[in-house]
């Protein structure tokens, strides 16, 4: 036999069908479900009197328009209220388990999934949002779907896709201190640009990915989308197996031996074949902070905003001159030099343990700045224990940053979290689209400790001098 | 689903790259649990101004291409976020066909459930029409999905187009995916057996 890479894999051990030019049904072993993509997919079910074939591979959390305000306050939004009702009514009517805003298993549904044990290596996995690509850290195949296909894997737990090709990016050599998982992904989609991993699946690779943990794994993985690519995985290992041990819904005791016998096959075999490799050596990063309306365009702490004149692409310098003009900054100037009103530590992309850590850490014994309004929101309620019990909600506290209940919070602002136009944000999020986090709003994506230490400081700082 | 075949309509050009989902249709507007009456959404942030009124310099505020059904636009449209109420507030406006170099991912599938067709065409094709488009406001376009060929009434723009047979037949006929994949029943059934499930 070839050898194969790890999607290659589990790609075919999971079709169902393939018809000759035909898109593949392929068997989808997990689908996570949430208020906003899927009131309009139990809509066309009911309309046609189908059912949800596998109530056991299907979960469903309220994660996007609730409220980050104590529990005991209601929601206030009625069009929010009416989605998250609908959520409720749905699950129930087709017998859908769902942790909903008071269960203690709710949060961000790309936190919850793995860190409840259901995302496990060699998995097919679906959500309708886009950065399912998170659950690939663990070694699985997770995309992000439209309406129309979570309303199709409801109904038949398959799910019709063309094979996208692979690409691998290795990173390698080991991070400096100071520099995180959020560095190395943000320099990757730095390098090979918002659209570099359209029709791809990305296999992180690499020393420096392989010493990640989970957490930062998961970090990187989550903003694979934020590069165009369709998935992104990481092999698993002992780091995998060990994270996963003893999770609620991982397989237990001599099951879960027996599962990571399975789970050690999954790697990539020695000289399988990528359609594209691209290459980064972490030794040389810096921590990173964008500073214009996409991933991609994003420099060093210790870079200047780039100057349009200097661009050769026409497209790119018209880009350029309007993502400037939006984050009313002026090319030349130092990242350092840019004052912030807010920060967001918080998001499917770092709203971890490790990453409350992080900003902990930095924040610990200091005080907010002055002009500076700074938000921790944990990615789950779980979680959200997890930091109270070690202490970190006093230390945010202390330092004058607010603590808040688990969701997606103002990394979209669909639910009260949202920036007045003009605002300036460092946040921990993954898209500083325009109006992203409000309208008007001007987003510039950073570590959870970069964005601490802007807090701290009022502007952007390299936390290597802290 | 609702069959593309052929459409005829007035071209509207957006000159950026990497129009993300966000523009496309703002997250506060994917509250709503209908499936339609998404059109004045559309492009909010650019279309209104901060007090709610028409920004007279964005494209489609511009009397020629208000009725647009045709868009075109930079490369890597529609990334970003899986929201299918992109796909939604496009064709709710009336926009069923968006050409581009390139498409992401998502966007592009969630495009095929929804009578729109996203149309890639090589980047000299798209320049002629966004130059067209400007240049000469309120031009007309024949895109024709089942003779795979796009056409202005002068016949100055004449393009032939590939797209992929699968993807088109289901377009063409307005195929309901999970009808057909539910006679598929036996082989899923097979597949859970098997491994287990
Ligand atoms: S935290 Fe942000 S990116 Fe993640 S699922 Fe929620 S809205 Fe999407």
């Amino acid at each position: 036999m070839p050898p194969k890479t790890m999607f290659e894999k589990i790609w075919d051990d999971h079709v169902v069908v393939q018809e000759p030019g035909e898109p593949a049904v392929i068997y989808i072993d997990l689908h996570l479900v949430h208020e906003v993509t899927s009131a309009q997919a139990f809509d066309g079910l009911r309309e046609a009197g189908r059912k949800v074939r596998r109530l056991d591979l299907t979960v469903a959390t309220a994660d996007h328009n609730t409220p980050t305000w104590d529990l005991s306050l209601p929601v206030t939004d009625e069009i929010s209220k009416k989605q998250l009702d609908a959520l409720d009514r749905n699950c129930a009517e087709f017998g859908v388990t769902l942790y909903d805003r008071f269960s203690p298993l709710q949060g961000i549904v790309h936190i919850i999934g793995p860190d409840l044990g259901y995302t496990q290596p060699g998995k097919t996995l679906v959500c309708g949002d886009s950065h399912t690509s998170t659950h690939g850290a663990l070694g699985a195949f997770a995309i992000g779907i439209g309406t129309s296909e979570v309303e199709h894997v409801l109904a038949t737990q398959t799910l019709r896709a063309f094979k996208p090709d692979t690409m691998e990016v290795r990173v390698n050599g080991q991070l400096p201190k100071g520099v995180t998982a959020k560095d190395i992904i943000l320099a990757i989609i730095g390098k090979i640009g918002v659209n570099g991993g359209v029709g791809h699946v990305i296999e992180y690779t690499g020393e420096a990915i392989r010493s990640l943990s989970m957490d930062g794994r998961m970090t990187v993985c989550n903003m694979s989308i934020e590069a165009g690519a369709r998935a992104g995985m990481i092999a698993p290992d002992q780091t995998t197996f060990d994270y996963l041990r003893g999770r609620q819904f991982a397989p237990q005791g001599a099951d879960f031996d027996a599962a990571v016998e399975r789970w050690k096959a999954l790697p990539s075999d020695a000289g399988a074949k990528y359609d594209k490799v691209v290459e980064l050596d972490a030794a040389q990063l810096e921590p990173h902070v964008t500073w214009g309306t996409n991933p991609g365009m994003v420099a060093p702490i210790s870079g200047k905003i780039p100057d349009p004149a200097d661009m050769d692409d026409e497209a790119e310098r018209e880009a350029t001159v309007r993502a400037l003009q939006y984050m009313d900054l002026k090319p030349g100037m130092a990242i350092q030099d840019i004052k912030i009103d807010r920060i967001f530590v918080g998001a499917c992309t770092n709203a971890r343990l490790e990453d409350l850590r992080a900003a902990a850490e930095v924040v610990k014994g200091k005080k907010v700045h002055d002009d500076v309004y700074a938000m921790v929101v944990p990615g789950s309620a779980k979680i959200k224990k997890e930091a109270e019990d070690e202490g970190l909600d006093k230390i945010f506290k202390e330092a004058g940053l607010d603590w808040r209940v688990a969701g997606c919070s103002m990394c979209l602002g669909m639910n009260p979290d949202i920036l007045a136009p003009g605002e300036r944000c460092a946040s921990t999020s993954n898209r500083n689209f325009e109006g992203r986090q409000g309208k008007g709003g001007r987003t510039h994506l950073v570590s959870p400790a970069m964005a601490a230490a802007a807090a701290i400081a009022g502007h952007f700082v390299d936390v290597r001098d802290l | 689903m609702d069959p593309f075949t052929k459409l005829t309509g007035v071209v509207a050009p957006i000159d950026r790259v990497n129009i993300d989902t966000d523009q496309i249709i703002p997250a506060v507007f994917l509250k709503s649990i209908e499936r339609t009456g998404f059109e004045d959404a559309l492009f909010s942030s650019w279309r209104y101004n901060t007090d709610g009124s028409p920004n007279p310099d964005f494209v489609l505020n511009k009397p020629a291409y208000k009725n647009a059904n045709v868009l075109v636009a930079g490369p890597n449209f529609g990334c970003g976020s899986s929201r299918e109420h992109a796909p939604w507030a496009l064709r709710d406006y009336g926009i069923k066909c968006v050409i581009s170099t390139s498409f992401a991912d998502i966007f592009y599938n969630n495009c095929f459930k929804n009578g729109v067709l996203p149309l890639v065409l090589p980047p000299e094709q798209v320049r002629e029409i966004m130059d067209k488009a400007e240049s000469d406001p309120g031009i007309e376009l024949t895109v024709d999905l089942v003779s795979q060929r796009v056409w202005d009434e002068s016949e100055e723009i004449s393009i032939n187009f590939e797209i992929d047979a699968a993807r088109k037949d289901a377009l063409v006929n307005g195929l309901d995916d999970i009808g057909l994949t539910l006679r598929m029943e036996k082989d899923i059934a097979d597949y859970e057996s098997k491994h287990g499930l």
